[in-house]
């Protein structure tokens, strides 16, 4: 399905991503620290395809998002759409871009603002982007329905919605122009347990429907489960499993996958203590390597990541290795 | 239904009364400020024929009092703009941006918050000379610092809101993100601090009027007119009551309004209009 890599340019590529902080006092530069939020991404993003990245806060997973939406300056590296480059000196303004990916946010609280009626808040980009003003109030109409709201909600302010609702809202902004990437950024981890599968369907619908490709960021793996197509693991800066989502899930082998994926609650276990489907037996790494970084919980995010690489154990699953 | 907002209607009944006098002087009194002085009936006290008495030169105060509305009104409103519109500019670009600019912006803000306003304006009417244009330079000039601070604190907050992400990854330019975004965000403290803003402008026009910098004398400042009314406090006091009463009412209602404005703009209070 997602095999024809090889022949046209993937729809979205990351190449070597770095993005650094400078970090403690400005005055002194002995005080003054790098941290290494992301150090060297490599991801690739097929057409209609959906990519997670998962793990947990810190890891660099919404920092990369936030590059690939031009909200944050890489320090180094390549975003890539189509084979052409969305940053540096030939990076497409800031209108082209708008039509290339835009992004649903986290808290669905803080992603409307309070003083503009729905209409409005839905209305104004397609304005700035030279929507023709009879055509307007159709594709406002159109959107929310598209969504699950009603065209009569546009007039409401975002305060008068529940959080499923304004999520639904965020999830319409961000299509309205018609974007190719969707970057969900914990689309449903703020959301009442509920209506997290109404979004989760709502989601998988317009992905079929408009042909959308999806990057999640989550650090619910039992979200990413539904979801996605492929799965990358960040661990502090750096992917450290990556493959199919059948593969991770039945064969996770890098042990910070493993730590990850036994922390989804499992019912099986508890009804039967014994049988964890989940635990087997550790997999030995690859032959002549060992797994990078094997000391997991005491990340050290201000210096420069040991040498390793990734290392192919199945088609298309990678795993961090080091050599041994 | 929304809830009774006594500040709102209190404010505003003030200061719509301050206003209509100074925009209906000419019809609320039949004398002139200036002109109609009668040293007759100097140092009158209130009675039917002069509501506020007159002063040393027999001079209406009532008349003066509506007359100076219209002086102090100008100030605080002109004033408080210039103050705005800078400080809104300064504060929300400086924490937009960041940078060497917000290091800028944020200098120059504390030194506005080291000299005292007060002084600083009399510095400018010094070099300036007295009269309302001046006037209007040094108080719109020297008091934007804390609609700056502000405006900057607000920005900060808000700019981490997904909807300020939001409408950068939707093509706006930062100044468009600026206009419908941050600044719609921040009306409540804003309006709050410019009608405190505009109370200040007010005092502070009395204060250099007082001191002889501001309103040149015959014209009828509150200011002024305490500076006059200073010497016969004791044998004529209503001189000094009526304008500070009036400086009072004025200020008073301007803060009451702010409030108001703030609760009665608030998204939250809001309904929908069915």
């Amino acid at each position: 399905m997602k095999d024809n890599a090889t022949t046209a340019p993937p729809l979205l590529e990351i190449r070597d991503l770095h993005v650094h902080f400078p970090v403690g006092n400005k005055l002194f530069a002995r005080n003054r620290r790098l941290l290494r939020a992301v150090s060297g991404i490599n991801l690739s993003l097929g057409h209609g395809e959906c990519l997670s990245i998962v793990g947990e806060s810190g890891c660099g997973k919404s920092t990369t998002a936030l590059a690939v939406m031009g909200l944050q300056e890489p320090t180094s590296g390549d975003i890539l759409v189509d084979g052409q480059s969305i940053i540096g000196d030939n990076a497409p303004g800031r209108m082209d871009r708008a039509r290339i990916a835009q992004m649903v946010f986290q808290d669905p609280y803080a992603s409307l603002n309070p003083r503009q009626t729905v209409h409005r808040s839905l209305a104004a980009p397609l304005r700035l982007h030279g929507t023709p003003n009879s055509e307007i109030d159709d594709r406002v109409a159109d959107i929310l329905k598209k969504v699950g709201l009603l065209p009569e909600h546009g007039a409401r302010f975002p305060h008068e919605f529940s959080g499923g609702q304004r999520q639904r809202i965020g999830i319409a902004r961000a299509l309205i122009l018609g974007p190719r990437i969707l970057m969900l950024d914990e689309p449903v981890s703020a959301l009442d347990v509920s209506v997290r599968a109404q979004i989760i369907n709502l989601l998988l619908d317009l992905q079929e429907d408009l042909s959308l490709s999806f990057v999640m960021i989550s650090h619910d793996l039992g979200v990413v489960e539904h979801m996605s197509d492929r799965v990358a693991v960040m661990y502090f800066g750096q992917i450290v499993e990556l493959g199919r989502w059948d593969a991770i899930f039945a064969r996770p082998t890098h042990p910070y996958t493993r730590k990850l994926i036994a922390t989804i609650p499992d019912p099986d276990t508890v009804l039967h203590p014994d049988r964890d489907r989940r635990a087997g037996k550790a997999p030995e790494p690859p032959a002549g390597y060992r797994f990078c970084p094997e000391d997991i919980g005491r990340p050290d995010v201000y210096s420069v990541p040991a040498e390793s690489a990734l290392i192919e154990i199945g088609p298309g699953h990678f795993v961090r290795c080091a050599t041994a | 239904m929304r809830r009774f907002n006594l500040n709102l209607w209190l404010g505003g009944v003030l200061t719509l009364i301050v206003i209509v006098g100074a925009v209906f002087a000419p019809w609320l009194t039949s004398l002139d400020p200036v002109f109609d002085a009668n040293l007759m009936y100097a140092e009158e006290p209130p009675s039917g024929q002069f509501w506020f008495g007159t002063d040393e030169q027999g001079r209406d105060v009532y008349t003066r009092v509506l007359y100076g509305a219209r002086i102090s009104l100008t100030v605080g409103i002109v004033s408080q703009i210039i103050n705005s519109v800078i400080g809104l500019s300064l504060g929300i670009s400086a924490a937009y941006w960041g940078g060497w600019w917000d290091d800028l912006v944020n200098g120059l803000t504390n030194v506005m918050l080291a000299i005292p306003s007060l002084i600083f304006a009399l510095a400018i009417m010094a070099i300036l000379g007295p009269g309302l244009p001046s006037l209007l330079i040094a108080l719109g000039l020297t008091n934007w610092s804390w609609t700056c601070r502000i405006a900057r604190s607000s920005t900060l907050s808000l700019k981490g809101q997904g909807y300020v992400q939001a409408a950068s990854t939707l093509g706006y330019s930062d100044i468009r993100i600026m206009w419908t975004q941050l600044l719609p965000n921040m009306v409540g403290p804003i309006l709050v601090i410019s009608t405190l803003g505009i109370g200040a402008a007010v005092l502070a026009e009395a204060a250099l009027s007082f001191l002889g910098l501001g309103i040149r004398p015959p014209f009828p400042s509150w200011g002024a007119m305490l500076t006059g009314a200073r010497e016969l406090i004791v044998i004529a006091p209503w001189a000094a009551v009526f304008p500070g009463l009036a400086i009072f009412v004025t200020v008073l209602g301007f803060n009451l309004l702010g409030d108001g404005l703030r609760d009665y703009l608030d998204p939250h209070m809001r309904t929908r209009q069915q």
